[in-house]
């Protein structure tokens, strides 16, 4: 295998970032051996990459090997009677939930794109809206394979090799590379889900509002304007949503079809969506976002309740095509954190007031409900996240830099997180503050015992843990 | 000469880019000579990261120390290599490449000139020049080009100099040695322009160096210091240019030079 044939320039989902890499796609457990042996005679590092679906440096490596994991796709078996499904790891989202769904399942938990492979889900351990009450992905892991650098093929479940288990689970890769997973699915007995929008005037309100509704719902997720200053800052509309109990839908065959769950291409009908990206650009600044956010919050004012399909509650981020690009040439970046329920108002209003400030507020922000999981790399904590999406040009590097620290400090002090998916500027000196020498020891006791020679390493894994 | 293939422990690791603090990768090759120690240390000015490449270790390690020391970080890296070791070049780059964790721009400066009196012919004085000005760019440039080809991205810059332009009567084996740069950088920019990869060629005309200072160097005319060649050269890289002249006036007088016709020019004393 001549793994330095193609030599590739590599994004991140944001376009923020770009790092050339020798690109190969094994197709099975020896060709990702045969990867290590190569690299490590090379003197080369080797990361996997999903669908690149990271908003930061995750699935790249510099001067490196990328492996493609998506030539191995197959789901190799589903039980359509207990739900349980195993595939290899680079099957996306969007393929498992099109096998499972018309049967009457769904996963558990998905990501705001239904692109991103299942490699790439447990590597980040990802969590989705319902992350308070059915927890991350790694939750509902029946076992998984996986190949080490060393080559050896280990099987791993919640009791069996359980340190790698939950460590694997959310160690972003560095550990070794999924091959095969078996997952739980969940019972729904609709294709449709129910959806309650109710407006929230500020940040109180707003945080209360994902609190209190969170027992009662089975997904909760907020909508931030984080252009409006003043009494209402932290403004912004909740979507609670539950399932529908068997009964509900008078017609479950028929809301469960594929036919009604795709996302439609088109807009009323006749204007295609895939050019929908550059009629957003000019809307991606100050003024505009400050327009459109305005009129968002205006027409959430009325609270309602409808029914909606999976695909479109959870994929908000597929239906847009492209939408990335609307951000411009420096490509945006996401800022996300996750804070305790008891410190997350006072943090989030200072880091507004401070985005406000600086003029360089948020265009978009986005809260959910978490609570704490047992993986060892874990970014929840029992309390709420805000991510928010900002853009980047060549004037507002520094200075978006600069806020971005001031970020971490407070989100330090109010006994937050980060999660390795999102933040791109989280510095080594960060993390070890956040997971403590302990958890940091271990990860590296791990790493040590599954890399010896070193070979795992993004460029991530070079920025936030220091040898 | 050190085995570059393999990881060298002593180097010192660099952050990678973040997409606020994004680090452009340069390498340049002959480094530690007038021109090239000028230009390394206006690259690091401008916040490059350079892989520092020449044969002189101690230059190497003297002009890298300040260059880090002035950036208050690690932006240069050094590595020890002989132009002329052709064999080693594309284990070398890839060691390079994978410690700066990227490659944005390839600058090859290396070059020797010898001065032969009038009536001389010295072939091991010419094979010399041939292999470190054109022998080694193109064992590089062979190397570097297809990874910017297939990245759809990157500048490659090479120092030919005026002496290409014309074979003149002073120095034979150093105008083939540069015209056959000049026109490999063409060659190369015919390839490559079309995957937005941008070369440049620079014809340096007489530079305030060491090489003036040799035995039988012609006496110093419209030279300009290596400090200026950098500026200009950066400037060229900035705008993405393909050929430029420094100092400028050479563009001009090299007009007339190109075509001054060989009846009148093969009886001409320069």
């Amino acid at each position: 295998m001549d793994i330095t044939k193609n030599f590739t320039q590599l994004e991140n989902f944001g376009h923020s970032l770009s790092a050339p890499a020798y690109l190969v796609r094994p197709a099975n457990s020896e060709e990702i051996y045969s990867v290590f042996q190569n690299a490590k005679k090379m003197g080369l590092k080797v990361t996997a990459r999903g669908a690149g679906r990271s908003y930061n440096d995750a699935a790249l490596i510099g001067g490196g090997i990328v492996m493609d994991m998506r030539g191995m796709n197959a789901i190799t078996s589903w039980d359509p009677s207990t739900g349980l499904v195993t595939a290899q790891s680079g099957v996306t989202l969007e393929k498992l939930w099109q096998t499972v769904e018309p049967d009457g399942w769904w996963p558990p938990v998905v990501s705001g794109t239904m692109k991103t492979t299942l490699g790439g889900c447990l590597s980040a351990n990802i969590h989705g809206k319902n992350n308070f009450k059915m927890g991350t992905i790694g939750e509902h892991v029946v076992e998984f394979t996986a190949v080490l650098p060393t080559g050896a093929e280990i099987t791993c479940t919640p009791k069996k090799n359980a340190d790698l288990f939950y460590a694997m689970i959310s160690g972003m890769g560095m550990l070794g590379i999924f091959v095969s997973i078996t997952l739980q699915m969940k019972r729904i007995y609709s294709g449709l889900l129910s959806v309650d929008a109710l407006p929230v005037q500020n940040l109180h309100g707003h945080l209360s509002a994902l609190l209190d509704g969170a027992p009662d719902h089975d997904y909760i997720v907020g909508w931030l304007d984080c252009l409006a200053g003043g009494k209402s800052l932290g403004r912004g509309q909740i979507h609670a949503t539950r399932y529908l109990h068997e009964g509900e839908d008078p017609n479950p065959q028929e809301t469960m079809k594929l036919s009604n769950q795709s996302l439609p291409s088109r807009i009323f009908g006749v204007f295609p969506k895939s050019l929908l990206h550059y009629f957003m650009s000019p809307f991606i600044n100050n003024f505009g976002t400050w327009g459109v956010n305005t009129a968002k919050y205006i027409a959430s004012l009325r609270k309602h309740t409808f029914r909606q399909s999976h695909a479109a509650f959870h994929f908000l981020l597929d239906y847009i095509p492209d939408w990335e690009l609307s951000y411009g040439r420096g490509g945006l970046i996401e800022y996300q954190s996750f804070l305790p329920k008891e410190t997350a108002e006072s943090a989030w209003t200072e880091m507004l007031k401070l985005s406000h400030k600086s003029g360089l507020p948020p265009y978009l922000g986005v809260t959910k409900r978490h609570r704490p999981d047992k993986f060892l790399l874990t970014h929840a904590v029992d309390g709420f996240s805000l991510a928010t999406d900002f853009k980047v040009t060549n004037n507002n590097r520094v200075k978006l830099s600069r806020m971005l620290q001031d970020f971490d400090k407070i989100v330090l002090q109010a006994g937050g997180r980060f999660y390795f998916a999102k933040n791109s500027e989280t510095t080594a000196e960060t993390t070890a503050s956040f997971y403590g020498a302990e958890t940091i020891a271990k990860f590296k006791k791990l790493k040590k015992r599954c890399d010896p020679n070193g070979l795992l390493e993004s460029d991530l894994y070079k920025r936030i843990f220091t040898d | 000469m050190p085995d570059l293939s393999k990881p060298d422990q002593t180097q010192p690791k660099l952050a990678p880019s973040t997409p606020l603090n994004p680090r452009r990768r340069g390498i340049v090759v002959g480094a530690s000579g007038g021109i090239g120690a000028a230009l390394s240390r206006k690259l690091a000015r401008e916040g490059f990261t350079l892989a520092l490449v020449d044969y002189n270790k101690s230059a190497l390690q003297s002009l890298c120390d300040e260059i880090n020391q002035t950036a208050g970080e690690t932006r240069a890296l050094i590595y020890e290599c002989d132009v002329t070791k052709y064999d080693s070049v594309p284990d070398s780059l890839r060691r390079i490449i994978a410690d700066l964790g990227g490659l944005d721009t390839f600058v090859y400066i290396a070059g020797v000139i010898y001065f032969p009196a009038m009536d001389e012919f010295n072939f091991n004085e010419d094979h010399k020049m041939m292999e470190v000005n054109l022998l080694g760019a193109m064992a590089w440039m062979s190397a570097v080009a297809p990874l910017f080809q297939s990245a759809k991205s990157g500048q490659i810059v090479g120092v030919s100099s005026v002496a290409g332009d014309r074979g003149r009567i002073g120095n034979p084996g150093y105008n083939a040695s540069k015209a056959g740069l000049t026109n490999y950088l063409e060659a190369l920019r015919n390839r490559l322009s079309r995957y937005g990869v941008n070369v440049l060629t620079v014809k340096p005309g007489m530079v305030m160096t060491d090489m003036l200072k040799l035995p039988g160097a012609p006496k110093p005319m419209l030279a300009v210091k290596p400090e200026q060649v950098a500026d200009l050269i950066w400037n060229g890289m900035k705008k993405r240019k393909q050929t430029i002249y420094v100092a400028g006036i050479w563009k001009w007088i090299m007009l007339v030079i190109r075509h001054i016709p060989s009846v009148i020019f093969r009886r001409l004393s320069f």
